[in-house]
C-alpha cells in the first residue's frame, strides 16, 4: 500500500467512526437538542474526513472538485435543517433535558 | 483499498440499520425527522465509497442530487406539517 | 477476490432486508407520520439499490422523486389532512368487526403468499442471461445522436413513449388542482435561515438542472432527472415563502407546463410532414433534435411538479 493509500484508509475509518458517534448520539442522547447535537458532527467532521479520504484517491481533479461540492451542500443543508428543527421545537414547547 | 470501501460501506448500512430505531421509538416528530437527515447522509457517505469502489464516477451525481434533496423533505416538514398541528 | 464477493452479498442481502422490513413497518403503522418518514426511508433505500442493479439514470430519477419531492409533496399533504381532522376519523371507524377482519387479512396473506413463491419460481427459472433487445441498441446507437442507450431509449428509439408521458403528467396535474384543495392557511414568515438557505440552494439547483440535463446525452441524466431537481427548486421556494406575481400565474404558467408537449408535437408533426415516420429523427441533426426536446421537456416537468405542490389552480386574486 502506497503513503497515499495508507493515509486514506485512516481518514475513511475515523470518518466512519464519527458516523458511528453519530448513530450513537442519535440512539442514546435523551432529548430532541442533544440529538440534532449528534447529527451535525456527523455531516460536518464524519463526511468531512471521509470526503478527504477519498479526494486524495480520485482520479481527477473534477471529480475532487465534485466531493468538495457534496460536503459544501451536506454541511449547510445539515446546518440550516438543524436550526430549523430546533426552533421549531422550542417553539411548540418541547422541554430540554435536565439531569 | 476495494475491501475497506466495501467494508465501510457495509458498516454505514448497518449504521443505517441501527437508527431505524429511532424512527420507530422517538416520542416526537421531531426525532423522526432526525432520523430521515442521518440516513440521507449516510447514504451520501455510502454512495461516495461506492463511486470509488466500483470506479463510477457517475455515482457522485446520485449522491450530489441526494445531497441536494435530503433538505427539501425536512424543510416541507418544518414549514408545513408542523405549523399545523 | 473472495472477500470482495462476500461482502457484496452481505451488503446487498442487508439492502433487501432492509427493504421488506421499511415496507412492512411503514404499511402497517398506524401513525401517518411515522408511515411518510418510513416511506422516505423506503425511497433512500430503493435509491441504494437501484445503483447496486447499475441502473444509475433510475437511481437519479428515485433519489429526486422518491426520497425528495414525494416526502414533501406527503408532508403536504398530511398538514392538509390534520387540519381537516378526518384522520381522527377514518382511526374511530375501524373498530367495529374485528375477527371478520382478521379473517380476511388470513385469507389475503395466504392469497399473496402463493402469488409470491410464484413469482420468485418464474424468476428463478428465467435464464441467467437475457439481453432483451440491448443488442440492438448497441448496434444503432451511433445514428441516436447520443451515447447513453438509456437516453437513446428514451428520446429517440421509443420517444413516442416519452410523448404520452408527458400527457399522463399534465393529466395528474390536472386530477390534482381539479381536486380543489383547502384554503391556504396565512404562513408564518421564514426566518433568516430558511431565507438564505433558499436563496444559495435554489441557484446551484437550476445549476445542477441544467448539468444533469447537459451529461444526459453521455452519462447517467436527462431530462426526467433534471426536471425532477428543477421541481425540487420550485417546492423549495413555495415552502420558503416566494410567490410570484400575479401575472405570472395566469397565461405564463400554463404555457410553461404544456411547453415540453407542444415542442414535442411540433417536431413530431414537423418530421412527419417531411415525408418520414413519427418522431423518425435524421441521424445528422438527431443530437440537437434530442436536447431541445430535453431542454423544454425538464421545464415542463419542473412546473408540473412544482405546480403540485401548489395544490390548487392558483387563482390570479391571490397572488396580487
Amino acid at each position: 500500500m502506497t503513503l497515499s493509500e495508507i493515509i486514506s484508509s485512516i481518514l475513511l475509518i475515523s470518518g466512519a467512526v464519527f458516523f458511528l458517534a453519530g448513530t450513537l448520539g442519535l440512539l442514546r442522547f435523551p432529548d430532541v437538542y442533544t440529538r440534532l447535537h449528534a447529527l451535525t458532527k456527523a455531516d460536518n467532521v464524519g463526511l468531512g474526513l471521509m470526503v478527504v479520504g477519498l479526494a486524495l484517491q480520485s482520479e481527477s481533479l473534477a471529480g475532487v472538485g465534485k466531493l468538495l461540492l457534496i460536503w459544501l451542500l451536506v454541511m449547510l443543508a445539515g446546518a440550516s435543517v438543524a436550526h430549523l428543527i430546533a426552533k421549531g421545537a422550542l417553539h411548540r414547547g418541547i422541554s430540554l433535558w435536565k439531569r | 483499498m476495494q475491501i475497506l470501501y466495501l467494508a465501510l460501506a457495509l458498516f454505514l448500512l448497518l449504521n443505517l440499520g441501527a437508527g431505524m430505531w429511532r424512527v420507530v421509538r422517538g416520542p416526537t416528530a421531531a426525532d423522526r425527522m432526525l432520523a430521515a437527515q442521518l440516513f440521507g447522509t449516510t447514504a451520501v457517505a455510502v454512495l461516495l465509497l461506492l463511486a470509488q469502489a466500483t470506479g463510477n464516477a457517475a455515482l457522485r451525481d446520485v449522491a450530489l442530487v441526494f445531497a441536494l434533496l435530503a433538505a427539501v423533505t425536512a424543510v416541507a416538514f418544518v414549514r408545513r406539517t408542523w405549523q399545523q398541528a | 477476490m473472495e472477500t470482495l464477493t462476500v461482502l457484496t452479498w452481505i451488503f446487498d442481502s442487508l439492502l433487501a432486508m432492509g427493504l421488506l422490513w421499511l415496507a412492512w413497518r411503514c404499511l402497517t403503522c398506524p401513525d401517518l407520520f411515522n408511515a411518510i418518514v418510513l416511506f422516505v426511508a423506503f425511497g433512500l433505500l430503493m435509491a441504494l439499490a437501484w445503483v447496486r442493479l447499475e441502473a444509475l439514470d433510475v437511481a437519479l430519477a428515485e433519489a429526486a422523486i422518491g426520497a425528495g419531492l414525494t416526502g414533501a409533496l406527503l408532508m403536504a399533504a398530511l398538514a392538509k389532512l390534520q387540519s381537516t381532522k378526518t384522520n381522527r376519523d377514518i382511526a374511530e371507524k375501524s373498530e367495529k368487526n374485528v375477527t371478520g377482519v382478521q379473517l380476511l387479512q388470513c385469507v389475503s396473506i395466504a392469497l399473496l403468499l402463493l402469488v409470491a413463491i410464484g413469482l420468485g419460481y418464474a424468476v428463478l427459472s428465467l435464464p441467467a442471461y437475457a439481453p432483451g433487445l440491448s443488442i440492438e441498441v448497441s448496434a444503432n446507437l451511433e445514428t441516436s445522436g447520443v451515447s447513453n442507450p438509456v437516453t437513446a431509449v428514451l428520446l429517440n428509439f421509443r420517444a413516442y413513449d416519452t410523448l404520452l408521458e408527458m400527457v399522463v403528467l399534465l393529466l395528474a396535474l390536472l386530477g390534482v388542482w381539479s381536486l380543489g384543495g383547502a384554503i391556504q392557511q396565512r404562513e408564518t414568515t421564514p426566518g433568516p435561515v430558511l431565507d438564505t438557505l433558499s436563496r444559495v440552494l435554489v441557484p446551484v439547483l437550476i445549476l445542477v438542472t441544467a448539468y444533469l440535463l447537459w451529461v444526459g446525452a453521455h452519462a447517467p441524466g436527462g431530462a426526467f432527472q433534471a426536471g425532477s431537481v428543477l421541481g425540487a427548486a420550485g417546492v423549495l421556494l413555495l415552502l420558503a415563502g416566494w410567490r410570484p406575481r400575479g401575472a405570472m400565474m395566469a397565461l405564463p404558467l400554463r404555457l410553461i407546463l404544456v411547453a415540453g408537449l407542444i415542442v414535442f408535437l411540433a417536431i413530431a408533426i414537423a418530421i412527419m410532414m417531411i415525408e418520414r415516420q413519427l418522431l423518425e429523427y435524421w441521424p445528422a441533426q438527431a443530437g440537437v433534435l434530442i436536447l431541445v426536446l430535453e431542454t423544454a421537456a425538464t421545464i415542463s416537468i419542473g412546473a408540473t411538479l412544482a405546480a403540485l405542490f401548489l395544490s390548487r389552480c392558483p387563482q390570479v386574486e391571490e397572488y396580487k
